[in-house]
């Protein structure tokens, strides 16, 4: 599966371009550069939207337009965001839900994360008989639309008494990780030659010692892969953290969603979209500094949605 | 015993994550294919009495109208997303000096989680205050964009905001496969003097296929999964004219309280998905097999 994770744009060879007169070649140029242009402008309106917006008082949203800039720039929908946006009944804005999340994403990263590392390597590296068939099940597993398990989820969370608990929350994300942070770490120990095994082997290193002295040294690039696509995921979760949380457990997603449905009160378009930008921002700063990464995680789990 | 457990240590590693697959993956599906053909409503029960729930779903006026914006949604999406993709791939393998900070402008929409999609699309398609509103202050005092309001146009509004946050994902696979086409054969068609736009068509995109498969498959998958999306969006309105099975699943199995129904519409919606799924992964994997 690894081929769908193809070399990275950079890694191309230069191709020559074709030779053509002058003048068209440069009308080309331009009406390239113009379209290019034009979906740039599309793809980053609503980002500007929201930011300008979120900077507005709610007078000047409703008396101006849209794409304007902000006349007076205020920080106060920020902070109702933050501190004391109504999501339904309690007015405690995003921060609660924030920290909800973030204590959330980091175990059930870490979790996840080492489960994939030692069953990748397991798969990759000593391989069984059967060994192939419990990788395509796990893989297969990654694919169901999650509908067809949230009921019995449910009710499991309900008998382990982890119903609505930040901690049922981890472990329904570290559960469905497994197929992906399998196949990440699995794809990436193939390339890793056996004889490697073999010669540790020889010396008299064990499973675990060959593991931790061999192999994890090496596994920084696919680390950093799968934390950025385990993190991306579950803070971006919104079924999982709807169905199994409650009041005072809900992830940022579910709260964000509250907050700008929330149908008592004057809507306040500027609140909305700052809590969205908050709810946004760990994502999208994962991805400003580590983009290359974000991006090869995307296109080698091509195969989840 | 020790020589015993050292020759079984992977498969014992293995063994936990293997066992959580089967319970919670395959087990659970078993689970919900057995609650749907129960008469189960608040409280799931297990006395089997074929296929009624199934019979209700198709019944429903309401499941019509989510398999409809199914294939609405789905087609569209799944389109214009490949097609927008594919242009960009194309237009930024020209060698363009700001490929890099283009590429991250085009990308940055699939970090964000559609709940936040959802919110800001829904401000900018906001009848009142938005688009429509916009038009109207430049002088086009009749333009008209109310599509997020109107029950029949609803759902192409969700199509825009799908498309917006994941055709730059399909426009990273196209590129990373524009760019590992064998530049050997490129460069012989270029020598003898075939023009750029015919390159693409007849040899390049052609030799994409498997990356257009993927995509597809990809696409294909978040479209039927689409919930957060329509949640944030529309909240499945006005009325129910934006349902998708999803959210029709999650409305029945949690607000309405008929976990018959939301156990037979996911089987469902499992179905469709392993469709399409299965032979696609049965085919990459048995290649793989070594």
């Amino acid at each position: 599966m690894t081929d769908i994770a193809a070399p990275t744009p950079a890694a191309a060879a230069p191709r020559t371009r074709h030779r053509r007169p002058r003048f068209g070649r440069i009308a080309l140029r331009w009406l390239l550069f113009a379209a290019l242009g034009l979906f740039a402008l599309y793809y980053l309106m609503p980002l500007f939207v929201m930011v300008t917006t979120s900077l507005k008082s709610l007078d000047e949203i409703r008396g101006g337009s849209l794409v304007a800039l902000p006349q007076e720039v205020t920080f106060d929908a920020w902070r109702t965001a933050w501190a004391s946006a109504c999501t339904g009944i309690s007015c405690e804005g995003l921060r609660p839900y924030f920290w909800n999340s973030v204590a959330m994403v980091i175990p059930a990263v870490g979790i996840s994360l080492i489960i994939g590392a030692i069953n990748g390597y397991v798969i990759a590296q000593w391989r069984f008989r059967g060994a192939h068939l419990i990788f395509s099940l796990m893989l297969f597993g990654c694919f169901i639309p999650f509908q067809v398990v949230l009921l019995p989820m449910a009710r499991t969370l309900g008998i382990l008494n982890l119903a609505g608990s930040i901690e049922g929350l981890v472990f329904v994300h570290v559960i469905y990780g497994i197929g992906f942070t399998t196949l990440f770490f699995r794809n990436y120990y193939v390339t890793i030659p056996q004889e490697l095994v073999k010669a540790a082997k020889v010396d008299g290193a064990g499973f675990f010692r060959i593991f931790w002295s061999i192999f994890l040294p090496l596994s920084l690039p696919t680390v950093v892969v799968t934390v950025i696509w385990q993190f991306t995921q579950i803070w971006n979760d919104f079924l999982f953290g709807v169905s199994f949380s409650q009041a005072g457990t809900q992830p940022i997603t579910v709260a964000l969603n509250n907050i700008v449905n929330s149908t008592t009160g004057v809507k306040e378009y500027n609140v909305d979209m700052a809590a969205a930008i908050i709810a946004a921002l760990p994502t999208l700063l994962v991805y400003v500094v580590a983009g290359k990464y974000f991006i090869r995680g995307l296109t080698a789990g091509s195969v989840k949605g | 015993m020790m020589r015993w457990l050292e020759r079984h240590v992977p498969k014992l590693v293995l063994a936990p994550s293997f066992i959580a697959v089967l319970i919670f993956v395959y087990g659970f599906i078993a689970w919900t294919a057995w609650v749907s053909l129960t008469r189960s409503r608040l409280l799931p029960r297990y006395e089997i009495e074929g296929l009624i729930q199934y019979e209700r779903l198709f019944d429903s006026p309401r499941w019509d109208t989510a398999i409809t914006n199914l294939y609405i949604f789905g087609a569209l999406f799944i389109l214009v997303s490949m097609a927008i993709g594919l242009l960009l791939a194309i237009l930024l393998d020209q060698h363009i000096r700001a490929e890099g900070v283009l590429r991250t402008i085009y990308l940055y929409p699939m970090a964000l989680s559609f709940i936040v999609t959802g919110t800001a699309w829904k401000w900018v398609l906001n009848p009142g205050l938005g688009i429509e509103a916009v038009m109207r202050s430049w002088g086009f005092e009749t333009f008209e964009f109310d599509w997020l309001v109107d029950p029949d146009l609803a759902i192409y509004t969700v199509v825009i905001a799908g498309v917006w946050q994941s055709s730059g994902f399909v426009m990273a696979l196209f590129l990373a496969g524009l760019r590992s086409v064998d530049t050997e054969i490129i460069r012989a068609a270029q020598v003898d003097g075939i023009p750029t736009p015919r390159i693409y068509t007849a040899i390049i995109i052609p030799s994409m296929a498997p990356i257009f498969l993927s995509a597809f498959i990809v696409l294909s998958h978040l479209a039927i999964k689409s919930f957060d999306l329509v949640i944030a969006l529309t909240g499945g309105g006005p009325g129910y004219a934006t349902d998708l099975p999803a959210t029709y699943m999650y409305a029945m199995a949690f607000s309405r309280g008929d976990i018959g129904q939301a156990a037979s519409s996911a089987m469902i919606m499992m179905s469709v998905v392993f469709a399409i799924v299965v032979p696609y992964l049965y085919s990459e994997l048995r290649g793989k097999h070594d």
